[in-house]
Order: C-alpha cells, then sequence, then structure tokens
C-alpha cells in the first residue's frame, strides 16, 4: 500500500521537550526523575540496563532490516504542558485534536460512551477518560507513571513477575528505558464497568516508543482491554519495543485486543515502525481466562509473541490473530502456550494474509509441561497468499512432556486468485467487494472476538489495505 | 439483444476465435456445438470478461435499455450487473465464503445496480430457500463455502442456483451438462427451463444432443476453428449426434 493510503500519517505541530538522543545510565535516570519515581523502580531500570548490555539483539526470526543504532534514538519525548492535569480543559487543543482525527475523541462531550481511554502520546500518557466511573468501582485505570507515584506497591509486586527484566533484548530494554504506558487493577469479584483501552500516538521523529503496560485481574473480576496504535508517516524508521504484562488470579478473566496499524513504511519498504513487542499473561490462579485478539495490519517489521503461562489448574488461554502484510512488510507472529497446571486449556487460531512481496510468518509454540495433566490444546494456522510473489511460513513447535496431554494441531495454505475474482465479479461484485469478502470470509472468526465498533474497524482496515494490492 | 461481429480473439498470443458472427435476440436460445479446442469455451469466456482473453479484432454489441452497448468496453462486473451471467465449466472453489453470504451479495449488487429495491434479509433467505426446494437441490448448500469441497456435480448444480436467484437477461452456460448423470441432467434441464421467457436469452455450449432434447433450442450453431460453420434448427444436433463433426469442415470446401 502507497503511503498514501494510510490516513492516519499526519505530524501534528506540538512542542516537545525532549532528552538528547543516545542511551546511557544518566539518560535512565533522567526519564526516572522526569516521572518522579520511587528508587526501587531506578534501580531495577538500571539493573535491566546492564544486563541488556550483556545481551545481544535475536536473529533467529530472520528478518532482514539494517542494524538498529541505539544510541541514535531518542528515549524520551513529551509535549510540553504542565505534568498533571486536573481537568481536561489544560490539554493543549492541539493533543485532543490530534486523538479526535484519529477517531479517539476525548473531550468529556464527545468521548466515546462504553470505554475509558488513556491517550498516549510519545513518551507520556496525556489523559485517562472516565476516571470517576471507574473510582466508583474501585478500579484502578491510569498512566503507569502516575500509579508508581500513587500505587508504589502494588506495580512493585506485579512488574516484571511476568516479564523478567533479564527476559529477551528487547523486553530488557524497554524495562530499563519505558516512559509510560498504562495500568489497570481491576478488585476481587468487580466486573469491569466499562471496557478499558489504551490509543499509543508515535508523533516526534527519531523518537523510539517504549511503552509498559500492566494489567491485574483480582479473584472473580473480568476486564475488556483494548489497545490501538498508529503513527505519522516518515522516511526513516522508528522503533517501538513495548511489554505488556498480564495477571489474572483465581477465576478471573482478561480480554485483550489490539488493532495495530502502525505507519509501515510504503511500497519499496522506506520508513515505517519497527515492533518488537513481548507481551504476555500469567493465569496465575486457578480457573482464571486470558485471551489475547490481535489484528496486525501495520508496522515495517512485527516480532511479537502474546503468550500465556497456564499455571492456575483449569485456567485456559487463547489467542486470536489476522496479521496482515503488504509490500515490503515482516511478519513474526505468534504465541506460546506453556501449560503448567492440570486440565489447563489453549486455543490457537491464527490466520495471516500476505500480498505483494511480503512475508508473514505464524511462530507459535506449545508445551505441556509434566505437571500439565489431562491438558489439551487446539491450534489452527491458515494463511492466505495474495499475488505470486508474498511468503507464508508456519513454524509450529509442540512439546509434550505428559502422557495425558491432548494436542491438535492444523494448518492450511491457500491463494487468493485472478480465477476466484474473475468468477466473483463475473456475477456481478465489484473487484473490492470480491477481495472483502474472501478475506472477511477468511479471518471472521476472529474478527467475532473483537469487540463490535473495534471488529467494524478492523474489517475496514482490512479492505483499505488490500485494496491497493489486487491488481 | 446481442451482435457478435467478426470476433478474433486469442490467448497468450495464440488465436482461437477467427471471426466469428452471431446475432441473438431476446427469448432464444442458441446452442453452440463443436469440437474439443474449437473456439467454444473461449466465445463464453469472451462474453463474460475473463481478462486472460484478447480480443483482437471484432465488436459485441449488448442491447442494455433498448440502446446497443459495446459490450467489450464493459468490464466484468458491470457486464453480471446488467444481466449477463455465465455458469463456469469448472465453478471456482472459495473457501471462507458462505454460498449464502455469497448469493446475498451478489444478488444485492446487481439490484443496487439496476434500481431494484433490494429485499430484506429474512425474506431473501426465505425466498432463496423456495428457489432452492424447486429446483430439488438439498438447503444444506446455503451452509457450506463456496463451491469448497463441492463434487463436480454439486458445483454445477450451484452455478444454476446462482441463474435462478439473479436471474439474468443473458445467461452463457459453458458445458454445464458435462460429467452430469441423467437424473442430475434432468434436474438442471428443469432449471434451465424454468428460467426461459420471451425477454430472456440463452447460449447454450454443449457437447451434447441429450441436453438439448430437454431444454430444446432455436438454433444450433456449429463451431469449427474458431469460426462458426453451421447454423440450422434442432435438426443440425441429431445429425452431429448421428454423424459426428468430419462432415462439417468437409461440407465447407
Amino acid at each position: 500500500m502507497p503511503a498514501k493510503n494510510y490516513k492516519y500519517g499526519f505530524v501534528s505541530d506540538i512542542p516537545s521537550e525532549s532528552l538528547p538522543k543516545g542511551l546511557n545510565e544518566t539518560v535512565i535516570e533522567s526519564i526516572s526523575a522526569k516521572n518522579k519515581e520511587p528508587s526501587w523502580a531506578l534501580d531495577l531500570r538500571i539493573k535491566a540496563y546492564r544486563h541488556w548490555r550483556t545481551m545481544k539483539e535475536p536473529q533467529w526470526a530472520k528478518l532482514k532490516y539494517p542494524p538498529i543504532n541505539y544510541q541514535d534514538i531518542r528515549y524520551y519525548s513529551t509535549p510540553v504542558q504542565k505534568k498533571k492535569l486536573s481537568s481536561m480543559d489544560e490539554v493543549d487543543p492541539k493533543l485532543l485534536e490530534t486523538f479526535e482525527k484519529l477517531g479517539i475523541p476525548l473531550s468529556e462531550q464527545k468521548r466515546l460512551a462504553g470505554v475509558a481511554v488513556d491517550a498516549v502520546f510519545d513518551s507520556v500518557s496525556i489523559v485517562t477518560t472516565h476516571q470517576d466511573t471507574l473510582e466508583k468501582h474501585g478500579v484502578i485505570f491510569c498512566s503507569i507513571s502516575e500509579a508508581l507515584q500513587n500505587h508504589s506497591d502494588l506495580v512493585k509486586k506485579y512488574l516484571c513477575s511476568v516479564v523478567p527484566y533479564k527476559d529477551n533484548f528487547f523486553a530488557s530494554l524497554n524495562t530499563a528505558v519505558w516512559t509510560d504506558g498504562s495500568f489497570c487493577f481491576i478488585p476481587k469479584g468487580v466486573h469491569c464497568p466499562l471496557d478499558l483501552s489504551t490509543y499509543f500516538r508515535i508523533n516526534q521523529e527519531e523518537t523510539g516508543q517504549f511503552e509498559r503496560t500492566l494489567l491485574i485481574a483480582e479473584e472473580d473480576s473480568f476486564v475488556n482491554y483494548l489497545e490501538g496504535c498508529t503513527a505519522p508517516i516518515r522516511d526513516n524508521n522508528q522503533l517501538h519495543a513495548a511489554v505488556v504484562e498480564l495477571i489474572a488470579l483465581d477465576r478471573a478473566e482478561i480480554k485483550y485486543s489490539t488493532v495495530q496499524n502502525w505507519y509501515s513504511g510504503n511500497e519499496k519498504g522506506q520508513g515505517g515502525i519497527y515492533n518488537f513487542v513481548t507481551k504476555r499473561g500469567h493465569c496465575r490462579g486457578d480457573y482464571s481466562k486470558i485471551s489475547w485478539t490481535q489484528v496486525e495490519a501495520g508496522s515495517a517489521i512485527t516480532w511479537k509473541y502474546p503468550s500465556c503461562i497456564l499455571k492456575g489448574d483449569h485456567s485456559e488461554g487463547r489467542f486470536y490473530s489476522v496479521a496482515l502484510t503488504h509490500d515490503k512488510m515482516q511478519a513474526d507472529t505468534g504465541t506460546k502456550m506453556i501449560h503448567l497446571g492440570k486440565n489447563t486449556k489453549s486455543l490457537i487460531l491464527s490466520k495471516g494474509i500476505s500480498s505483494n512481496q511480503s512475508v508473514n510468518a505464524y511462530r507459535g509454540q506449545v508445551r505441556m509441561n509434566p505437571s500439565a495433566k489431562g491438558a489439551r490444546n487446539y491450534s489452527q494456522c491458515d494463511s492466505m497468499l495474495v499475488g505470486d510473489e508474498a511468503k507464508a511460513k508456519t513454524l509450529p513447535v509442540i512439546e509434550v512432556q505428559n502422557t495425558t496431554a491432548v494436542v491438535e494441531h492444523e494448518a492450511s495454505t491457500s491463494r487468493l486468485s485472478e480465477e476466484q475474482l474473475f468468477y466473483l465479479q463475473s456475477k456481478g461484485l465489484s473487484a473490492e467487494e470480491a477481495v472483502s469478502l474472501i478475506v472477511n470470509g477468511f479471518c471472521k472468526e476472529v474478527f467475532k472476538q473483537l469487540p463490535l465498533e473495534f471488529s467494524v474497524e478492523a474489517v475496514k482496515l482490512i479492505e483499505m489495505k488490500l485494496e491497493n494490492s489486487i491488481g | 439483444m446481442l451482435k457478435i461481429q467478426n470476433l478474433k480473439a486469442s490467448i497468450e498470443g495464440e488465436a482461437i476465435l477467427k471471426g466469428v458472427n452471431l446475432d441473438i435476440k431476446a427469448g432464444e436460445t442458441h446452442a453452440i456445438m463443436g469440437p474439443n479446442g474449437s473456439g467454444k469455451s473461449t466465445l463464453a469466456k469472451v462474453l463474460a470478461g475473463e481478462p486472460q482473453y484478447k480480443v483482437t479484432e471484432g465488436q459485441i454489441f449488448y442491447e442494455v435499455n433498448f440502446k446497443d452497448r459495446d459490450l467489450l468496453s464493459m468490464d466484468v462486473s458491470e457486464r453480471a450487473k446488467e444481466g449477463i451471467f455465465m455458469a463456469f465449466q469448472y465453478p471456482v472453489e472459495v473457501p471462507g465464503l458462505n454460498n449464502m453470504e455469497f448469493l446475498k451479495s451478489a444478488f444485492h449488487s446487481v439490484c443496487r445496480h439496476q434500481g431494484i429495491s433490494a429485499m430484506e434479509n429474512k425474506d431473501f433467505e426465505k425466498w432463496i430457500i423456495q428457489k432452492i426446494r424447486k429446483l430439488e437441490m438439498n438447503e444444506e448448500f446455503l451452509k457450506r463455502d463456496l463451491n469448497d469441497g463441492f463434487s463436480g456435480g454439486e458445483k454445477k448444480q450451484n452455478e444454476i442456483l446462482q441463474m435462478t436467484i439473479l436471474s439474468p437477461r443473458l445467461a452463457i452456460l459453458d458445458e454445464t451438462d458435462s460429467g452430469l448423470d441423467i437424473d442430475s441432467m434432468q434436474k438442471m434441464a428443469k432449471g434451465i427451463n424454468q428460467l426461459r421467457s420471451k425477454d430472456k436469452s440463452l447460449i447454450l455450449i454443449t457437447h451434447y444432443h441429450r441436453l438439448l432434447k430437454l431444454v430444446r433450442p432455436d438454433f444450433v450453431h456449429v463451431i469449427v476453428d474458431g469460426q462458426i460453420k453451421q447454423s440450422s434448427d434442432f435438426s443440425l444436433a441429431k445429425k452431429i449426434e448421428a454423424e459426428g463433426y468430419d462432415w462439417v469442415s468437409k461440407d465447407i470446401h
């Protein structure tokens, strides 16, 4: 898709305050100081940074991109404004305008009714809507930097408990330099009255985005969480390395949905976001449930494996994914389901669509530990190729270490062909209708998992992106 | 309704049609016969607008609202929306696309184009079930994905179902009878006959006399080597059934 088809590619002219490019302990101290963090948080950052320096960028996904110069990235950039906002009136109107253009109105009059939104612009969270309603139910939903100041013990208890600071190269980097993100805490027995949503926007040039999301669902609670992302069109690449940690205690349920539409670069493969993300959920309690639903439609490079550790007995993990690549995009995405508890269940449903010269890989791991008696997994990975030049790969790894576990895996590859298009058009459908019917049919089981408005958006997004891929 | 004048067409540089002339009036049924490779299917595909076939010479006029339009300048989808339907010799499988959804979309697309207000979903579903019963087909058809895993016979039945739903002004059946057993053939013929009326035209491309006994054509043409070499009434089909095609070419010389 040529850059012109990316409707979120505009740049907002908002004065910003940034740290100089480069990464060292002083930069990390500055980030921590700017966020007014407790000292334990800085200690954690420094530990992560020192460990990161001993690590090498992972190469196993065989993605092709020029080496990233970590000293050429700005690690902190924030729109100039008074830090703590007491009301929406204090937010720079240009910021509100930016989010409105993105379809996320934040002001009291226009904000979305059923959804509380945390809006993250470059390195910081701008505002979180519907605070009052959430507070009434004891739900904490705020930026993670605020949470560090106001709920330090809670954050300390759970941060890095799912993704340790040594976990992987990009997670360690994130732990060292994360700037902001969302924090959610759903107390015991609370069915969160609103859907929670974080919208990430990269605006500044040469700035990396390193956000951190921590979501805790206590016993018998439920939350539906949505995440959206966009960035302006730029010729150079930008790095996005996020970490998301989910914790579900006994009988809690978390549904986490993402529509990722970072700028993907132009048809020659210039520009676009490098998206290296670690997302992991921990089904810590018995009968807990975590489901990941993702629509990955942007980024020059996607390296992302939202996973579940199924520790609680009878806990359940699900992964629903649609990944679309076009032009020179490279997506390496999938999941890990690590079964530890008895009678744990997991479901993987992955749909990859690749067009033009893009490469789209499903990479997954299902592991049945010796303790996971009676565990079950079902995986289905389908790929669709559009045109002759695109590539699709399916790379599942299955490890079964006990005899009572059952693992099923199905995979298919199909091609959206000229013959199909001609056939459908000759029965009266336009080319666009034909493509959209085929692709939506292919993805419908995943789209069904998204909340309605998200699902409509996702369908439109995929249609728009494919329009230019079909001759 | 359709006038084909000196039509020449090729695929990948190889000339297949070498000057076809044919005039089809509203309400007429024309059968086109001919040996393998003579250009029968190419003619059907050119009429439907299959992009792999290139028209190198000639013209096709298709009457829309009492005016002749240049068919070759209309894109594939527009031809269909203006009432041209081709039943494919080898219908294409589209996994993931529910048959009912497809029929609904195609029907709505055609209605929208012709300015007919579309039916409510529920009414459409009821209506389609009536049609499917009339064709003596299995309702399960609607729940499956479009042609996905269908047997050869089921695919052809599905083409007839689509034709019944879309009710085209000009239907082209490209060897739809090939590979059908006698019961299926009779069912299919019934479906085709239900569609015939004084304002609808039909082109039947076939190898076999047996279909033409069930769907009696007004005219029979024989294509040999990219040209119509013989045209007559139903008696021509009988003669071919008895004597084959050899005499057609010899007769010319």
